[in-house]
């Protein structure tokens, strides 16, 4: 074995995330680790690699047992990583980031440029990637970065390389790419731990996969021995039952009334012409590929950006807010589609991040009114179910499905009429994906109006009472609940992009 | 010193385009100056230039790697104060005690500033702001409140105040750590460590680099080259000077800033830096000799008004730039 971890187990502020958990690894050979989020991969990783450290267990690496203290350590031992959010120094250049830590220098002890430009550019070769090394790495898409990365472990020499998610932000050509990229990894004896959620993949790059859930590893096996279905199942630790379609049908479509509607919508170059209704108790999708002008859409409504052209109408009374903050004052919530990024405040406890929308409402005499703010706070940690040690934790400790149902309880507890929701399971593990659709269906029985972007077609098809396909800024299509398929929905989006 | 200025411009981050606004400024200071006073370029001003503002550009130097970590030292005055005292009382033996002497304790201030940051993970501003006050009560304490003549039988006034190969002494010492501090960041891996912690400490740590130390390392650096100013300080005034060393953290600061580096950290040049220590104090010379003019006279108060105005277009001027090329 090149690597084995037995029995590791780590708890945070009280919060077991491992309870003797194991992996076990050969040289040359390609493991899978799955589970839901918060099942405690990401931890294992970190503890394998020295950036958390263990509160009990072994691991043996190339038959010694080690302890990494950094992940400076582990690197040197021939363990290299690429984090799920990509780690790399945005402002450095694209050679100097392949290179930091391992310089290559001159007889002087200075940087040798030149053998780390070559070098650089030699190696993203390998990749088809034809980039200039000089330019600093925010210049670069999600994807390069992504790649830039993992020639930086490929430099490395790595015996063992961790992969976590790393085709969450590839197009299928660059997946095909990376794929090939283990292929010569194994071959040369190198392992790869490949963290991911997409099956197919999975089944088609892994020779073992060991799951996780709950802080415990509760199966290991060849891939060819694993089906599918068990696979899931052993996931979830119940049998799936979660995607089975959760909308109900509209046949009653007319007889509800309409909450939400934008006809002939227009705003700079990427909303030219989009018409969408949502009515009163429904989730009404809206899809369409990346660029066609779905998140663009949600921002006019919300008063981010201006309405040049069209209307907007809410309950049959034109509505053309100035700012998102007239928008949440008609009982408009928007959960944006990037957490990180415009989401949750990750320092700031899952109390402070839940009532940010409803302070103004919260005050009593000027200041907070702390009681009821707890009050509010703990009715919806028990309603949606949000994991964690109390209120006060921070929001960063909690997986991403728990962050999302603290959005989503964000917008909820202002008690809004529409609620727009982005993205609404990015980056979330299938079991939590259905039980935020769950939530967002019965939400929706209470008769709130959701209008949910999604990119998921499993999701749309699961979810939504109604989709309206964008394509170029257009709104293209509107099937209704007993149109939809995966193939009608296909052909929509692809309608005016061929 | 300003070669990552002189190589052919090809602007790579909105940085460089501070960069090229600083060099631009100073060019036309220098322009401006030379055609309205008849002894801006002599010889005699070029010099005095040189000698006093040494120290200035000594302390934005190690400034400038602070910053550029996305950290902060506002000691540095202090610091000098602190040193310029220890220097004045170990120049009776000898030039060298006095020169060493100073930057120990300049070097000694700012590791503790770094075991502090580093260690006990107390903000920069806090750690560096205690050690301002603690520094300056030690300058205090030592000098019981009053200058320290310094000897001047043992050369240790050679230092502040004499010249080698026609140009100050100073100037060689400020020269030779800016061309040292330029090799280390541009072309050395710890140099561009730097940048990289700046850039993201956590990112900089899971990519395998010695975050702690590093710090610690740029900490102590600040010290101990305000400790040399410190020893300039009491060699070219002739006393260690316990209350001197007043907001020189802010115009290390002033110079770090309007020469391109962001205050946010994990980018920056030497060059510039120098640069922007320049272009302030020719500001200050320039009003020097707008003074001498005759036809207005502006105390030292309005100096300092004027400094900080203009620093402050300077500022906005930059910010306006780095946004047209974000955009």
């Amino acid at each position: 074995m090149l690597l084995s971890m037995q029995d590791i187990s780590k708890a945070f502020s009280g919060v077991a995330a491992l309870r003797s958990a194991s992996l076990e690894i050969a040289a040359g050979e390609v493991m899978a680790l799955v589970g839901q989020n918060g099942a405690g991969k990401s931890t294992l990783i970190k503890i394998l690699t020295g950036a958390y450290q263990r509160d009990s267990g072994t691991i043996r690496f190339e038959d010694e047992d080690v302890a990494f203290a950094t992940p400076g350590a582990s690197q040197a031992r021939g363990i290299a990583t690429i984090y799920q959010e990509i780690n790399l120094a945005p402002q450095r250049s694209v050679a100097e980031n392949i290179y930091l830590s391992r310089e290559p220098k001159t007889g002087l002890g200075l940087l040798d440029r030149r053998a780390m430009r070559d070098g650089a550019a030699a190696v993203l070769k390998t990749f088809n990637l034809d980039i200039d090394v000089d330019m600093p790495v925010g210049h670069f898409s999600a994807a390069t970065r992504q790649m830039i990365a993992i020639a930086r472990a490929v430099t490395q020499k790595a015996r063992l390389v961790i992969m976590d998610e790393p085709t969450s932000s590839l197009d299928e050509r660059e997946v095909g790419i990376l794929f090939e990229t283990i292929r010569t990894l194994k071959n040369n004896g190198v392992a790869v731990l490949f963290i991911g959620h997409r099956l197919d993949e999975l089944y088609e790059i892994c020779d073992r996969v060991t799951i996780m859930r709950d802080g415990q590893t509760v199966a290991h096996s060849a891939m060819a021995d694993m089906p599918k279905m068990e696979l899931v199942r052993n996931m979830l630790g119940k049998e799936l039952a979660a995607f089975q379609a959760i909308a109900r049908d509209s046949g009653d479509d007319a007889a509800k009334p309409v909450r939400l509607s934008v006809d002939n919508a227009g705003s700079g170059v990427r909303v030219r012409d989009v018409s969408v209704t949502v009515r009163e108790g429904e989730i009404s999708g809206l899809a369409g590929l990346l660029g066609s002008g779905r998140t663009e859409t949600a921002r006019i409504i919300f008063g981010v950006d201006k309405l040049e052209k069209g209307s907007i109408r809410i309950d049959g009374k034109a509505r053309s807010y100035g700012e998102p903050a007239d928008a949440i004052a008609d009982g408009i919530g928007l959960v944006s589609e990037d957490r990180k990024i415009d989401g949750i405040i990750p320092d700031m406890s899952i109390r402070e991040n839940m009532t940010l929308a409803l302070l103004p409402k919260l005050k009593k005499a000027g200041i907070v009114d702390r009681a009821r703010q707890q009050e509010i706070v703990t009715r919806y940690i028990k309603a949606l179910g949000v994991k964690c040690a109390s209120p006060d934790q921070p929001i960063k400790e909690l997986s991403g499905g728990n962050q999302q149902k603290v959005l989503l309880a964000r917008w909820l507890c202002t008690d809004p009429r529409i609620l727009i929701i982005d993205e609404p399971t990015r980056g979330i593990d299938i079991g939590a994906k259905a039980e935020i659709l769950k939530l967002l269906r019965s939400l929706a029985d209470e008769g709130l109006s959701v209008l949910m972007i999604s990119s998921e077609l499993e999701e749309l098809l699961a979810a939504a009472d109604r989709v309206t396909v964008l394509s170029d800024g257009k709104s293209v299509a509107v099937l209704k609940r007993d149109e939809l398929s995966e193939t009608a929905l296909l052909s929509a989006m692809a309608h005016q992009v061929n | 010193m300003l070669k990552t200025l002189s190589r052919p411009f090809v602007p790579k981050s909105s940085g460089d385009f501070a960069r090229l606004g600083v060099l631009l400024a100073l060019a036309g200071l220098i322009l401006f100056g030379a055609l309205r006073y008849d002894n801006f370029i002599s010889p005699f001003n070029i010099l005095s230039f040189l000698r006093y503002n040494s120290m200035f550009a000594l302390i934005a130097l190690g400034m400038a790697f602070v910053i550029i970590t996305g950290g902060i030292d506002l000691s540095v005055g202090g610091v000098a104060a602190m040193a310029s005292v220890v220097a004045a009382y170990l120049s009776p033996y000898g030039w060298f005690p006095g020169l060493a002497g100073g930057m120990i304790a300049g070097l000694i201030a700012g590791s503790i500033n770094g075991l502090i940051i580093t260690r006990m993970r107390i903000q920069p501003f806090i750690a560096t702001l205690a050690m301002m006050l603690a520094a300056y009560g030690t300058a205090l304490l030592l000098a019981n409140n009053q200058s320290v003549s310094v000897s001047y039988d043992t050369g240790f006034t050679t230092i502040g105040q004499d010249d080698f190969l026609g140009f100050p002494i100073p100037a060689w010492i400020a020269a030779l750590a800016y061309v040292l501090g330029w090799i280390f960041l541009e072309r050395h891996p710890a140099g561009r460590h730097v940048l990289a912690i700046g850039d993201g400490e956590a990112t900089a740590n899971l990519m395998g680099l010695k975050v702690e130390k590093t710090l610690f390392a740029v900490y102590a650096l600040s010290g101990l080259l305000a400790g040399l100013a410190g020893v300039i300080l009491a060699s070219q005034f002739g006393a260690g000077q316990p209350t001197e060393g007043v907001g020189w953290e802010l115009f290390a600061i002033a110079s770090v800033v309007v020469g391109g580096t962001l205050l946010t950290g994990g980018s920056g040049s030497v060059g510039a830096t120098l640069a922007g220590a320049l272009l302030l104090a020719m500001v200050f010379n320039i009003l020097n000799f707008e003074n001498g003019l005759g036809w207005i006279s502006l105390s030292a108060y309005w100096q300092s008004v004027i400094r900080g105005a203009f620093l402050l277009v300077v500022v906005v001027l930059q910010a306006r730039l780095m946004k047209k090329t974000e955009a």
